[in-house]
């Protein structure tokens, strides 16, 4: 990706702490998301990868401004949104969708599909050339379902099929950047791959910039230009999608590419277990936030927070004191032997 | 890894089930299981004739999407299915002994004891009212009446101890809300286990983890299969998780098998366009990620309304291959070449392995 296009979204200091109480008195705060920068350019897809509780659902929540950040700020196309109130956000709405994880529960199951596709484009008292009806007709097409089951109700389509609803939906007021939270991850298998070759697609065809939020990294390899690697509410690693998959940096990153079982290798593989849980964001360790869990951890990284830089002055910026070098071996779990590494 | 060729059996029209190995016989046999129930809308056909065998020290994957049966052979395999509206019928062996048509009271002295179940969301398997440690101790008391409860304590701590969880004493006394996500499904292994049980059936024990927790979760089952020798069934939709931990592998669809064969057969020489229609769906770390990715067309089948002849017909790429055999004719697992490989598929042997050669092997991720 070349640098000199004006990024489409530009994240900065994004930060999201949820207050916890405790009877009247504040507890301390739920720290979800601390600090983020980012960019996306337009036409480019950025996968947010991470583990459960590391922030990635509540970033994207805010991106699309369904949750209030507590501090930073996001500038999309030029224009601070950060606190951009409900009117001032319904044009802009047009132009940055979302599409949901739960198939079942984001769509309303007393609307037809007509309408839930509908819908968007009548909110914004668009008209169509043509008719709302034909429109809604043509992104049915488009995201490969029958238009004429436009008067159908969500209950009678599959998973698979009413994420494609959701699909239709989200790309009825043409918008420049969508955010997918776990788009595929409650289908089957069979029905993951039709819907990743749909959105690959559409991204294509329609220049769209995506924010890809999953927690399945080989998913992500196949649909995204770029990727953040996030941990604990901090971004960790954030690259091109070759330097991450195969110059991960990060140990994290390096942990997490290695417990993913991959069929293409049969047999336990050399993994780098990680011992222990995620901590908790209520209180994070201090300095590195994934210290406890590192192999390579010196005390240094629990009084100084490592910073998220480039490495060797490339794309590829990593927030660790000790980066690992090199590639990994393909197939065969990291290439860097340490203590904790299990073969067997 | 060794790599024979597939070589064309000499009698493919004898359908098999799964022999016997030498030496000692398998812990677990099912046979011609049949699971089916009625509905208002019909009969649910939900397993119609799966036959596997599980030795001791051994892992059998089971691998389908959503109502290939999957789970429903397993809960037949507990005796879990409501006697009311469930017909069961087969053979379901458990070290020599007979479950199908056993009376429940039986059947509940085995659970628990001889055969135990791991399930995929640990947060409504174990009770939020009663500490973690009482759960366990109570599946111990109930196959162990003449525990005492120091005895049972000690045996929950110790097993609390054996599957990770640190401080296990402490940790006996915390309710399940206190443990995270991981150490739940620790617990409710912890649980299984209190017994020793001879089988253990894991309904996708990792799916609700995150990877490194799923990792560390899969080399304990190993681990502690090592040690107890149990025969293990891993029920799960991802073929990643099969190819680390399995032995054998069965593949499901439409609650029937289509392929059975060992882990190294079935994912490295697959045989049925069903499985290669799985593996190169599921992206892969490896390979070019730019390639599109090859989906299986169509959704799969509903169980009421199943496809006439072989299920995957209309989702299959090669069924107008057969005339209308695939629409007509039910396909039996026969020999698919190696020993011990079965498959359900009209197609012949060496039409399948050209097949596989020219649009599979090449393109897809299995390599």
């Amino acid at each position: 990706m070349s640098t000199e296009t004006e990024p489409l979204l530009r994240v900065r200091g994004l930060t999201k702490h949820f207050p916890v109480r405790e009877g009247f008195r504040a507890k301390g705060a739920v720290r979800a998301v601390d600090g983020l920068d980012f960019d996306v350019r337009p036409g480019e897809t950025l996968g947010l990868v991470g583990e459960s509780g590391c922030g990635k659902t509540t970033t994207g929540r805010m991106l699309v401004r369904l949750l209030e950040p507590t501090s930073g700020s996001i500038e999309f196309a030029g224009r601070d949104i950060t606190h951009a109130r409900r009117g001032a956000l319904r044009p802009l709405r047009q132009d940055l969708q979302i599409i949901f994880q739960d198939p079942y529960a984001s769509l309303n199951p007393r609307h037809t599909v007509g309408r839930i596709v509908a819908m968007p484009l009548q909110v914004n008292g668009i008209n169509p050339p043509g008719g709302i009806k034909k429109r809604v007709q043509e992104l049915l097409e488009l995201v490969g379902l029958n238009p004429e089951h436009y008067n159908r109700y969500p209950h009678e389509f599959s998973g698979g099929q009413r994420q494609r609803i959701g699909i239709a939906r989200a790309l009825a007021l043409r918008p420049k950047l969508i955010v997918a939270d776990e788009p595929v991850s409650a289908l089957d298998v069979s029905i993951q791959a039709q819907v990743i070759n749909l959105l690959r697609d559409l991204q294509r065809d329609l220049d769209l910039a995506f924010v890809f939020i999953a927690h399945d990294l080989a998913v992500v390899r196949h649909f995204c230009h770029r990727v953040a690697v996030m941990y604990l509410g901090k971004i960790v690693e954030i690259g091109d999608r070759d330097d991450i998959y195969q110059r991960p940096q990060h140990p994290y990153t390096r942990a997490l590419l290695s417990a993913i079982p991959d069929v293409t290798t049969l047999g336990p593989a050399g993994r780098i277990r990680l011992t222990g849980d995620v901590p908790t964001p209520l209180n994070p360790p201090s300095g590195c936030r994934f210290r406890t869990r590192c192999w390579k951890a010196q005390e240094r990284c629990a009084t100084e927070e490592p910073a998220l830089v480039p490495q060797d002055g490339g794309n590829q910026a990593t927030a660790c004191h000790f980066p690992e070098t090199g590639t990994i071996s393909q197939g065969a779990g990291p290439a860097a032997v340490t203590a904790e590494e299990v073969s067997k | 890894m060794g790599r024979s060729e597939t070589v064309p059996s000499g009698e493919p029209d004898r359908p098999e089930v799964p022999e016997q190995r030498a030496g000692e016989g398998p812990y677990l046999q099912v046979r011609d299981l049949r699971v089916r129930f009625d509905t208002e809308d019909g009969v649910v056909k939900a397993v119609d004739g799966v036959s596997f065998a599980v030795e001791r020290g051994r892992t059998l994957g089971i691998v389908g999407e959503s109502g290939s049966g999957k789970s429903v052979t397993s809960l037949a395999i507990l005796g879990l299915h409501n006697a009311k509206r469930a017909t069961i019928t087969g053979e379901i062996s458990v070290g020599g002994r007979q479950l199908v048509g056993l009376p429940e009271e039986e059947v509940r002295r085995l659970r628990g004891r001889d055969m135990a179940m791991i399930f995929q969301d640990p947060l409504s398997a174990l009770h939020p009212y009663y500490t973690v440690g009482r759960q366990i101790a109570e599946a111990y008391r109930v196959h162990h009446p003449r525990a005492g409860k120091r005895e049972a304590r000690t045996r929950a701590v110790d097993m609390l101890g054996r599957v990770g969880i640190p401080q296990p004493a402490k940790r006996f006394d915390q309710y399940p809300h206190e443990f995270s996500g991981g150490m739940r499904q620790r617990a409710m292994i912890a649980m299984a286990l209190v017994n020793d049980p001879d089988l253990l059936i894991a309904d996708e024990p990792t799916t609700a983890l995150d990877v490194t927790v799923q990792a560390q979760i899969l080399d304990l089952l190993s681990d502690l299969q090592e040690e107890f020798r149990s025969a293990i069934i891993l029920i799960t939709h991802d073929l990643g998780v099969v190819s680390q931990v399995a032995d054998d592998v069965l593949v499901m669809y439409g609650g029937r098998a289509v392929e059975h064969g060992s882990v190294e057969q079935v994912l490295r020489r697959p045989q049925h366009p069903y499985t290669w229609g799985l593996l190169s769906s599921v992206p892969s770390l490896h390979g070019d990620a730019d390639a599109d990715l090859v989906p299986i067309k169509g959704n799969p089948p509903s169980l009421i309304n199943l496809p006439s002849g072989c299920a995957f017909h209309p989702r299959c790429r090669y069924a107008d291959r057969n005339g209308d055999r695939s629409r007509t004719e039910v396909p039996e697992l026969r020999a698919a070449g190696e020993a011990g490989h079965l498959v359900a598929c009209h197609l012949p042997a060496e039409e399948r392995t050209r097949l596989y050669q020219q649009d599979i092997a090449q393109v897809g991720v299995a390599r």
